[in-house]
This record gives C-alpha cells, sequence and structure tokens, in this order.
C-alpha cells in the first residue's frame, strides 16, 4: 500500500529527476574518492562541499515549495525549522568532541567552560547519542510547526499576517538564540566539530558520505512530496489553496490540511538543515536571519512554484549565482536578488520550470500548425 | 410557546427571528422562514435584499446577531461552523461560480464526492469503482461528460455553472441552497437548469435564489420575496406578482 502510495504520485519527469538527483550524488563523490587529483575528472572536494550544502538548500526549498505553491501558505520563517534541525545535528557534534576541546572538558563544550557552567542544561542531555539527535532533528521543527499552525489555521490566520507571524517567529529565534543564557553557544554558535558517528568530519570519506546522503534525503523528500501532492490528498491540498472557503462549505476541515503539510515541511527542512551543518562546519543564530527565509522563498519562486522540480532547480541555480556573485562581486549581490525577485515576478511567474513547459508547448502548437 | 412548537415541527429549515448588521446596517432585519423537507422554494427580491446574507447564515459563514437557525429540527446552525454544515447535509452554489480552476472537471466533482474529508484517509484513498460509477453519472446529468478533463479555469460561465451544480449532486446534500444559478445563462439552457432543479427536487429539498422571473415561474414552486433583509410576502408566483407591495418594491426602484 505504501509503496503503491509513493509511485502513484511520481511522473516519468520527475522519476528521472530523482535518478538525476541521485547520479549526482553517487558520481561525484566517487569521482572525488577515486580519480587522482590531476585528472582531469577530479572532483575537489570544496566542489564536493559546495553541491552537498547546494542538496540540502534545495531540499529546504522543497520544504517551502510544499506549503508556498500546494498550499498557498507563503511562509517567511522556514529558515527557523532549518536552522533547529542544524542546531540539534550542532548538539550532538559538539558532544563528539569530548575531551579534545580547548579546555579539554569532557563533558561541557567549550563555550560552557568558558561561560562557567557547572554541569550540562538538562535539554542537552542524549545528545551525545545519534539516534536521538537524529530524532530531535525532525521532532523540534515538527513541534514547533505544530504548535505554530494549529493557533494560526485554527484561528483561520492566512495571507500576509500568516507570513507575519512567520517571520516573527524566526526573529524572536534569533533574538533568542544570540542570548548566551540559552546555552547553545549565543551569537558564537557551534563549531570546530570532530566527528560525526566516529568519523572524521573532515576526512574525504566522510565528506563524500555527507554528500551522498543529502542527495538521497532530498530523493527521498522528491518521492515523499510526490507521492503526497499526486494522491486524493494534494487535490485537496491544492483545492484548498485555490478556494480555501469553498472546500469548508464541502465539509473539508481545512485547519487539518494545512497543518500536516506544514508540518511535515518543517520536519524536512529540519533535516535538511541536519545535513548542512556538518558540511558547512558551523551553525550560529545567523541560520535563523529573515533574509534566509526570504531567500529560500525566493528560489522557489525563481525555478517554479507549486512544481516538485522547480525548486530544486530553483535554490542551484540563485545560489549558483549568490556564490559565484560574492567572490567576483561582492557588492553586487544584494542588488542582484532584488532584481532577480521583482524580474521573476515579473516575467517569469512559473519560473524557470514554467518557462521550460512554455517553451515546449509553443513548439509543439508550431510543429502541429506546420503541416497546414 | 409558539417558538418551541415550531421547533418540533418537521421543518427542514428554520429561520426566525434572524437579524444580520454589518456596521449598524441590517442586512438581514428580523427574518423569518420556513421549509419542509422535500419541497422546493424560491426566493425573490431586489438587489441588496438578504439574499445571499440568509445563505451565509444557513452555511455558518455569517453569524447571526439575533435569532434561531435550525436544521432538521434538533441542529442549532448558530453554533457550527462551515465543516460541520456541510457534514450535516448542506450545500451551497454560489452566486459567482466558484469552481476548482487548477482541477479537471472530474477531479472538481470527485472533490465534491460525498464521503472521504479527513486528511489523513486521502492520503491513501484511490476512487473506488463505486465512486468512478457516480462521477460518470453525474457527468452525464449535467452533460459534461466531453469537457471531463478539460481544467476549470478554461470552462465557459456557463459551464462553471453547470459544474457547481454538478458538484452539489456529488456532495449529495439534504438541503441545497442555490444562489442564481442562471445568471449569465441563454435562454435554452436557463430552461434545462429549471428541469434539472426539479429532477434534483425529487430527491432533495432545494432553496434556490433567482431574479429571473421566467425560471422561477418555469420551477412551479411556492416563492418567498425579501426586501430590506424581511419578509415581505409569500405564495405562489401569481399570487406574489399580485401583491400590491411586491409590485411596489420592484417597480418603485
Ligand atoms: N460582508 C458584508 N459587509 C458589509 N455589508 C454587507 C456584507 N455582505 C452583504 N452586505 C450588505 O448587505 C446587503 C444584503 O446583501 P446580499 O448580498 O445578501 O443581497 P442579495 O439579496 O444577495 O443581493 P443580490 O441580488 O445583488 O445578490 C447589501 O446591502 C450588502 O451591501
Ligand atoms: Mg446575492
Amino acid at each position: 500500500m505504501i509503496t503503491r502510495f509513493l509511485w502513484q504520485g511520481m511522473g516519468r519527469n520527475l522519476r528521472l529527476f530523482v535518478l538525476l538527483v541521485l547520479a549526482i550524488g553517487i558520481v561525484l563523490p566517487l569521482l572525488n574518492l577515486l580519480m587522482p587529483p590531476a585528472s582531469a575528472f577530479y572532483v575537489p572536494a570544496w566542489v564536493l562541499q559546495l553541491i552537498g550544502k547546494y542538496l540540502c538548500y534545495a531540499s529546504l526549498a522543497l520544504a517551502v515549495d510544499l506549503v508556498w505553491g500546494y498550499c498557498g501558505i507563503l511562509t517567511l520563517g522556514h529558515a527557523a525549522f532549518f536552522a533547529l534541525g542544524g542546531y540539534c545535528m550542532g548538539m550532538y557534534l559538539m558532544r563528539q568532541i569530548g575531551s579534545r576541546g580547548v579546555y579539554g572538558n569532557p563533558i561541557l563544550p567549550d563555550f560552557m567552560v568558558f561561560l562557567n557552567y557547572k554541569e550540562l542544561p538538562w535539554f542537552w542531555h542524549g545528545f551525545d547519542q545519534f539516534w536521538f539527535a537524529a530524532i530531535m532533528v525532525v521532532l523540534v521543527p515538527s513541534l514547533l510547526a505544530l504548535a505554530l499552525g494549529w493557533f494560526a489555521f485554527r484561528s483561520r490566520v492566512t495571507g500576509v499576517y500568516l507570513s507575519i507571524i512567520t517571520q516573527a517567529m524566526t526573529f524572536a529565534l534569533l533574538l533568542a538564540f544570540f542570548r548566551n543564557d540559552m546555552g547553545l553557544g549565543g551569537n558564537n554558535g557551534m563549531t570546530d566539530f570532530k566527528d560525526i558517528l566516529g568519523f572524521s568530519v573532515q576526512a574525504d570519506g566522510t565528506r563524500a558520505v555527507l554528500c551522498f546522503a543529502s542527495a538521497l534525503v532530498l530523493a527521498i523528500f522528491l518521492v515523499i512530496s510526490g507521492a503526497v501532492v499526486g494522491s486524493r490528498f494534494g487535490k485537496a491540498l491544492t483545492a484548498v489553496r485555490d478556494a480555501e472557503s469553498r472546500m469548508r462549505f464541502l465539509g473539508y476541515r481545512v485547519e487539518g490540511y494545512k497543518l500536516f503539510v506544514f508540518v511535515l515541511s518543517a520536519a524536512m527542512a529540519g533535516v535538511a538543515g541536519a545535513l548542512y551543518v556538518p558540511q558547512v562546519g558551523i551553525i550560529n543564530p545567523s541560520e535563523f536571519s529573515p533574509g534566509n527565509s526570504i531567500e529560500a522563498v525566493l528560489w522557489v519562486a525563481v525555478g517554479g512554484r507549486g512544481t516538485l522540480i522547480g525548486p530544486v532547480i530553483g535554490a542551484f541555480l540563485v545560489n549558483f549565482g549568490k556564490t559565484w556573485l560574492t567572490g567576483a562581486l561582492p557588492e553586487v549581490w544584494l542588488f542582484a536578488l532584488g532584481a532577480m525577485f521583482i524580474a521573476v515576478t515579473l516575467f517569469l511567474p512559473k519560473g524557470v520550470v514554467g518557462l521550460w513547459s512554455q517553451v515546449r508547448t509553443r513548439g509543439a502548437t508550431r510543429k502541429a500548425r506546420a503541416p497546414a | 410557546m409558539s417558538m418551541t412548537e415550531q421547533r418540533s415541527t418537521s421543518a427542514l429549515l428554520y429561520l426566525s427571528g434572524v437579524t444580520v448588521s454589518f456596521d449598524g446596517f441590517k442586512a438581514l432585519n428580523n427574518l423569518s422562514l420556513l421549509v419542509e423537507p422535500g419541497e422546493m422554494r424560491a426566493i425573490i427580491g431586489p438587489n441588496g435584499a438578504g439574499k445571499t446574507t440568509m445563505m451565509d447564515v444557513v452555511t455558518g459563514k455569517t453569524r447571526p446577531d439575533e435569532g434561531e437557525v435550525v436544521f432538521d429540527g434538533r441542529a442549532d446552525l448558530t453554533k457550527l461552523d462551515e465543516a460541520d454544515i456541510a457534514t450535516l447535509g448542506i450545500g451551497r452554489k454560489f452566486q459567482k461560480p466558484t469552481v476548482f480552476e487548477n482541477h479537471t472537471v472530474r477531479d472538481n466533482l470527485l472533490l465534491a464526492l460525498a464521503g472521504l474529508r479527513s486528511w489523513y484517509r486521502l492520503l491513501l484513498a484511490t476512487p473506488t469503482k463505486a465512486e468512478n460509477d457516480r462521477l460518470n453519472e453525474i457527468l452525464s446529468i449535467i452533460r459534461m461528460e466531453p469537457q471531463q478533463h478539460m481544467l476549470g479555469a478554461r470552462l465557459s460561465h456557463g459551464q462553471k455553472q453547470w459544474l457547481e451544480i454538478g458538484m452539489l449532486l456529488a456532495q449529495d446534500p439534504k438541503l441545497l441552497l442555490v444562489d442564481e444559478p442562471v445568471a449569465g445563462m441563454t435562454d435554452v439552457e436557463t430552461e434545462t437548469t429549471a428541469q434539472v432543479l426539479r429532477e434534483i427536487n425529487r430527491t432533495h429539498s432545494v432553496v434556490v435564489v433567482e431574479h429571473d422571473m421566467s425560471f422561477v415561474r418555469a420551477l412551479g414552486v411556492k416563492v418567498t420575496v425579501l426586501h430590506e433583509g424581511s419578509m415581505l410576502a409569500e405564495g405562489t408566483l401569481d399570487q406574489v406578482s399580485a401583491d400590491p407591495r411586491v409590485v411596489e418594491v420592484y417597480l418603485g426602484r
């Protein structure tokens, strides 16, 4: 039953795309590990790290699209779920450092020693275990989304008010995580990670596996999302997006639909954040900054809202542009971002993917017309 | 006294002393109305008379400031929300046709089909044979089989009206509230719509709001005239159109 559920949602394009994502996640790490550095096919570690990062962003974009593109909830706070997942992973990684920290305390992370903590705060317990951290990576963002969604959707907060609430949420978390007495590293956050599951986070092999894991997770998310939006639930979901009150008059409790995708999406964002942190080697409160959430929305807009492939393409395109521009012309990036947002809203309402299908149908009609 | 007596009558829909005000303006003013089971009722009245507001009150969209709204002799509709009321068996067609634009005609009907509503059951549900048969049946009643895979957005105004009626059939409510079903239809379409509504009325109770007098005449049912939020007259179309107050309201504007 579950396999049928997973397969029925997948069109041919999506299946091919999932295979492509998996191929990237397998081939690039292998080329890094197996090819000699002098070879033309060698993929340097920094490229691998970059691709791994983009893959995590793509998962975040997919999560945003699930609520915005398919349910019409313009979330401006999804980076918060991403960051929370990241923090859970960060806490695990901190505890793996053990006595190798600067202060050599076997239990307390360096920043706690520095801040004169006498013992581990209660919420740090369990994070020395990977399985516990992994559960928290999913649970913490989900519960926050559940609480927020429960109140917002039940009291029928929609549109711009909902966007403002999500933005306020991430901003509140930003401020909270900046505080040293939160016990989560204050404004410096957590860094200097050593091991993950007993392997050095710096090692080539670990990086390769992390990149692969990011691709695998994205592929799984694509399959899950495809199943959700392709099901009868998905039909109801887009109907809620297009005519919410009509659905109520048909007897649907739209809160349940919204809440389910919102929580699912938050969990996805959390997992993406958890994979992101060991690859970039740091997590700090700036991940909560409102701009991050807005950027994630932009990736979706650029790629194509309401499609599954679009957000992935958008995340790669925009971040590639960002990496390139911040290197070449750092002062231009923010303006380019703004210009892109305006350009997409004006000229590409359905994003790059929409453009592609437009070109294809135009080509098809031209072909159909040609013989006449 | 008389109120409790009426509550225990067999009326399917019972409105008593319903008042709705928007910023002091009374869209409904002490309105009372009874619809018997199996009845079809036409409601007419000039623009702004409160016809749509009356439907909003019955379907839970608008809460009345005063008055009672009882369905099926027991359910107090003023305490329930839209989804509850729909589940009890009240369906609604809107004045402005609202179909799901990004769904096909068939999917529109599937979404309306009575039965599955909870999100967790829909995740794994596929349309059953019975459901597919029912969809085909409705498609043929509303004469839209050829358009069944067309997106809602691409339908003409008249087709949207039809689709909405089909969605009501799919929803299979005890009581149908139909707001201006023939607005924008040709004479032939109007005539067919009257037929379809009479057909539907064999198994469902119906309340129709309509301005089109030839349509109301074709329905041949009891008519209620609303004016400034209250009932002005009630009876056959001939009776009410002979009522001088009704003539005054319609011609005096
Ligand atoms: N949400 C609202 N806020 C303020 N005024 C409203 C609201 N809804 C309706 N009204 C007013 O209440 C009055 C009754 O409106 P209603 O839509 O019920 O009329 P109607 O009989 O359906 O008219 P029509 O034949 O034009 O559809 C109108 O004057 C309208 O402007
Ligand atoms: Mg009206």
